[in-house]
């Protein structure tokens, strides 16, 4: 079993660097691929995958590995770039995302992609799901922790909340929450199109232990990761404050780049700025 | 959302978007209904009546269940997503909230069939029509293209009851050239060339599919009658029994399961009422690869030339 890293926070930036530019390299050549919402995360995913999470490679399905929900699907293009530049799929594999018959698809397919632990891209599902894994390790005795990274979008969805409830009756504190607070859903600013304010108290009335975080800060992300739980017998949601479309000036912040394909031209300068 | 001013998309269902503008302003019980995916449907709506819209977020269970309300109070609330969320995360909402109570909601559902193809299996609706079909006072229209997609707007406001108005990605290939040449009545199949060989029953995108392979059979001096069933409950049994009336027997040509949809309603009548030989062109009971539309009408043999090949094994096989 590979151990967890020690990775250091510019080797972390450099990978996470890498994987926003292999986003962006998906979503030119297939002309389609949510890119921002990938960008938003690249950073959490970087940290859960290079530094985190107790995960290896050659044996993906090892039955103490660490799981890892990426319940808003459609940030996939960043879970698949750090997939592959983690050993679990060649790289050329890139070339084939949304092609005819190939394993990437616009959502993460767990039946066809290795290292993805089940299909996601209904948003809604993850946390639910996650809620049965960390039951299971505590059923079966086993030390795996259980990751699910949200949007903040998605959690206005019932089953969300559902879960929420279910995670505190059950005192599960082997199963970590992150939600990718960009503030932005697909039809505007959250705050417009449904408020989920006051997020932290949400979820702390909830009965989880809440901690806030910068989203985009190595340091604070593997810190808040490796600090987890919280507190004993309580769940741990990390609320981690990103910018979506981050690393490309013309797409952070807004919220009409949700599933939109830069131009030529743009691409050229996000290359710059991600080099 | 949006300023007053501005409109930073364009709708992928202009026609939608169109008549929707127009009944709006017609009619003032008309209000929308989304769960945060206004912008790819009728971004013109938010914009131009920001008091008649109500966004529900991510949410379509609120959405379908808030809909029933709306409705109960005298409104005519049109609540769109896309028709996976639509007719599973929602289904019981729509059954027993709106559907039972005959409430008089219209669904706008995209990405139905295999529209979605490169975005994976959460997303194909694959068997909405089914789902649909299965629940009782549901109203289900799948229109073949944009005329018939502002007949069907129009009709489903008039009409008093639930009404799921299926889409694709974005609007189907023109069928009627012409505009309608017979009036658009819910329930009544339209039917678009007349042969006494085999009769095309297809709906939705799969309708200028079935009038390319029409076109192509008859070099082939195979003649075919293409019906437009729009409606795809309450079926037109009149309908299906003047099309079983050809030689070779009934194709029917869905974008949905080949299981409990079109063709599933056209054998039940054909079963009890005139057994004929039919083959249902649809999706494969299976979950499909990643692919474009086209790449999977394919691999699925619902493209024009595999409806030329169907319908050429079914000539040989004269049953008499
Ligand atoms: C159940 C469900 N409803 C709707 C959608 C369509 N959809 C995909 S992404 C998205 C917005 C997601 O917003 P958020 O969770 O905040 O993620 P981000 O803004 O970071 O992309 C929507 C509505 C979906 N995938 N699943």
């Amino acid at each position: 079993m590979a151990s967890k890293g020690n990775m250091g926070k510019v080797y972390l930036e450099e990978k996470s660097k890498e994987i926003r530019r292999e986003c962006l390299n998906m979503v030119m050549r297939a002309q389609s691929g949510h890119l921002a919402p990938a960008l938003s995360c690249a950073d959490i995913i970087t940290a859960l995958f290079f530094e985190v999470m107790n995960i290896d490679p050659a044996n993906p399905k090892d039955e103490n590995r660490d799981r890892f929900i990426l319940s808003a699907g459609h940030k996939c293009l960043a879970l698949y770039a750090a997939l592959a530049k983690r050993g679990f799929f060649p790289e050329e594999t890139f070339k084939t995302y949304v092609q005819f018959k190939s394993i990437l698809g616009g959502h993460p397919d767990g039946l066809k992609i290795p290292g993805v632990e089940i299909s996601t891209g209904s948003l809604g599902h993850g946390l639910p799901i996650g809620i049965g894994m960390a039951l299971a390790a505590r059923y079966l005795k086993r030390n795996y922790r259980t990751y699910v990274l949200l949007g903040d979008g998605e959690i206005h969805e019932g089953s969300i909340w559902e879960a929420a409830s279910a995670a505190c009756h059950y005192k599960l504190d082997n199963i970590i929450g992150i939600i990718d607070h960009n503030k932005l859903c697909a039809d505007g600013p959250i705050d417009e199109v449904m408020s989920i304010r006051p997020l932290n108290k949400r979820w702390e009335a909830f009965g989880w232990s809440v901690i806030e975080i910068d989203g985009h800060n190595m340091d604070d992300i593997v810190s808040a990761l490796k600090r987890v739980p919280l507190s004993k017998d309580k769940p741990t949601m990390i609320i981690a404050n990103t910018i979506k479309g981050k690393g490309v000036s013309c797409m952070e912040n807004k919220f009409d780049w949700h599933s939109k394909v830069p131009t030529a031209e743009q691409a050229k300068e996000a290359f710059k700025e991600l080099a | 959302m949006y300023k007053k001013s501005e409109c930073l998309f364009e709708s992928r269902f202009p026609a939608l978007e169109y008549v929707l503008e127009e009944v709006v302003n017609e009619n003032k019980k008309i209000i929308a209904l989304t769960a945060d995916i206004s912008s790819r449907i009728v971004p013109r709506f938010v914009v131009n009546h920001p008091d008649r819209f109500f966004n529900f977020g991510i949410a379509e269970q609120n959405m379908f269940g808030a809909a029933a309300g709306f409705a109960s109070a005298g409104l005519i609330p049109f609540a769109m997503t896309l028709s996976v969320f639509v007719t599973m995360r929602a289904c019981e909402q729509i059954r027993t909230d709106i559907a039972y109570t005959n409430s008089n909601v219209k669904i706008i559902a995209t990405g139905g069939g295999l529209a979605y193809g490169k975005l994976g299996s959460t997303h194909m609706g694959i068997e909405d029509i089914s789902l649909m079909r299965s629940i009782p006072n549901m109203t289900i229209i799948v229109p073949a293209d944009s005329v018939e997609t502002t007949h069907a707007i129009r009709e489903a406001v008039r009409f008093n009851g639930p009404v799921f108005i299926r889409f694709g990605q974005k609007e189907n290939p023109i069928v009627h050239v012409n505009g309608l040449q017979k009036e658009f009545v819910i329930g009544k199949a339209i039917k678009l060339r007349s042969g006494n060989d085999i009769s095309f029953i297809a709906t939705g995108v799969m309708v200028s599919k079935a009038i390319e392979a029409c076109n192509e059979l008859k070099k082939l001096g195979i003649y075919a009658s293409v019906y437009s069933f729009h409606t795809i409950k309450p079926l037109d049994k009149e309908a299906v029994l003047d099309a079983a009336d050809s030689k070779y027997g009934l194709i029917t040509l869905e974008d949905n399961n080949v299981n409990g949809g079109l063709g599933g309603a056209v054998a039940e009548v054909l079963g009890s009422e005139k057994p004929r030989p039919v083959k249902r062109i649809g999706i494969p009971d299976l979950y499909p690869v990643i692919g474009s539309p086209e790449e999977l009408y394919k691999e699925y043999n619902m493209d024009v030339s595999a409806i030329v090949r169907t319908s050429m094994e079914m000539t040989k096989q004269d049953i008499g």
